[in-house]
């Protein structure tokens, strides 16, 4: 930090001055609030604005009282820190934008550079200096803020990623011997893996003989989606079970061939259903006789 | 030939590879492509998005309508700043890969396109536009 290029010599007066006047500055802060506030409908109640207030200011004169003003993150600021996360956490469950919370914190800077002017009076440099102190404090602050609403959005994307991996691969056992698979979304590298895994592992519980590969929910099918759909293809029969694939809708048929990739040695469907029926006659399954269809190519 | 660009996006990712086939399939739709062509532009723009980010590590892609003589058409052209194609042709040639893919990606990207075209310096980058007509 580049505080020490302004006090060579002595320490800051800041600490001291937010101690001895912390009760002055709340009432200035909680004055100039509901003024600004007045015209504002925040979906933060006036009595909610006031007693946050009234915790920061007080977190603050302790934090400056035990910790640095160069480490806000030391264990000193411990209490600062947690009232930082609460107030994150819940102005962002009543939607309030991480600006605003900020800018909240922000809005202490007025009450407190008026306190300071008025101290150093006669004193332009050491004024000077206090004020660089107090605006890297309130910034610093006010940035955390912004730092942990950050972090709870990223644990939420990560949570909704390993939830959605799970979600999105299950393998049903439709009949004795005959497993589903029904694939859904973006096949990207990471998810297959966790897809052929679950197959397999399906295959091995279920002494399947067959499994269907059901691709409809799969908008897209690119060269890199039909190897990983050849490899799975290939580890289930190496195991002992055969695959079809079903889904493939005229589009998707149409895209394949374009692409030159050769699922000759795969059995494949249109539907899930003509799957399905498939997989009962190779099995030995009951066949319902009225629905069979006609179109049966494999 | 009248183009208006619809947007660009970089490609630095797995992540952004979906997001290119998305932002291709919305533009596809919006100029009235039918679902086997918005499939094959998606398709074709999959393969060359993450060719960029694979071989190219990492590029761009530029979306752009196209309006000729009353039809409409999309037009992508992906940029990449990597290591470049020393031989165009045998990289086009369906089988071959450098890396670990199906050795499909660029011919199937040329088969899925009504227009083609690949330039390519050694240690310069590689660029590839395709266009597909609304029929």
């Amino acid at each position: 930090m580049k505080q020490e290029n302004f006090t060579p010599s002595s320490r800051s007066r800041l600490p001291e001055i937010l101690i001895r006047e912390q009760s002055s500055l709340l009432a200035d802060w909680i004055e100039s609030l509901s003024a600004s506030a007045g015209g504002r409908t925040g979906s933060r109640s006036r009595q909610q604005l006031h007693e946050d207030a009234r915790t920061f200011v007080t977190a603050l004169a302790r934090g400056v009282q035990d910790g640095s003003l160069q480490d806000l993150k030391s264990s000193e600021w411990s209490r600062m820190h947690e009232f930082l996360t609460e107030l994150s956490r819940s102005r962002a469950e009543e939607g309030t934008s991480p600006t605003e919370t900020a800018t909240f914190l922000f809005s202490f800077k007025r009450p407190l550079f008026g306190l300071l002017k008025k101290e150093l009076a006669g004193e332009p440099e050491a004024l000077a200096e206090e004020l660089w102190h107090a605006t890297a404090l309130i910034d610093g602050l006010g940035l955390q803020t912004t730092e942990i609403f950050q972090r709870s959005r990223e644990e939420i994307i990560r949570r909704q990623q390993q939830e959605l991996m799970d979600l999105s691969t299950p393998v049903v056992k439709l009949w004795k011997d005959i497993l589903a698979l029904p694939l859904i979304g973006t096949l990207d590298s990471s998810r297959t893996q966790v897809v052929m895994q679950n197959l397999l592992e399906a295959i091995v519980a279920h002494s399947a003989t067959i499994a269907i590969i059901d691709i409809t929910g799969v908008p897209t099918v690119d060269t890199l989606v039909a190897q990983h759909l050849l490899k799975t293809v290939a580890a289930a029969r190496l195991m002992g079970a055969d695959c079809i694939i079903s889904g493939i809708r005229p589009q998707i048929a149409q895209t394949i061939i374009h692409l030159g990739v050769d699922l000759a040695d795969v059995t494949t469907k249109a539907t899930l259903a003509d799957a399905f029926q498939l997989a009962l006659r190779r099995t030995g399954g009951p066949l319902p006789a009225s629905t069979a269809s006609s179109k049966q190519l494999a | 030939m009248p183009a208006t660009k619809r947007g660009s996006l970089s490609i630095r990712s797995q992540d952004d590879v979906v997001g290119v086939r998305q932002a291709v399939r919305r533009a596809a739709v919006d100029i009235g492509l039918n679902l086997i062509d918005q499939t094959k532009i998606v398709t074709a723009a999959s393969e060359l998005a993450r060719n960029a980010f694979v071989y190219g590590r990492g590029g761009e892609v530029l979306i752009e309508d196209l309006q000729e003589s009353g039809r409409r058409g999309l037009r992508l052209s992906f940029e990449d700043h990597g290591p470049g194609i020393p031989d165009i042709q045998k990289a086009m040639t369906d089988g071959y890969t450098s890396g670990t893919g199906l050795g499909l990606g660029l011919g199937g990207a040329k088969r899925l396109s009504d227009e083609f075209q690949i330039f390519s310096e050694e240690g310069a980058g590689t660029r590839v536009v395709i266009t597909r007509w609304k029929s």
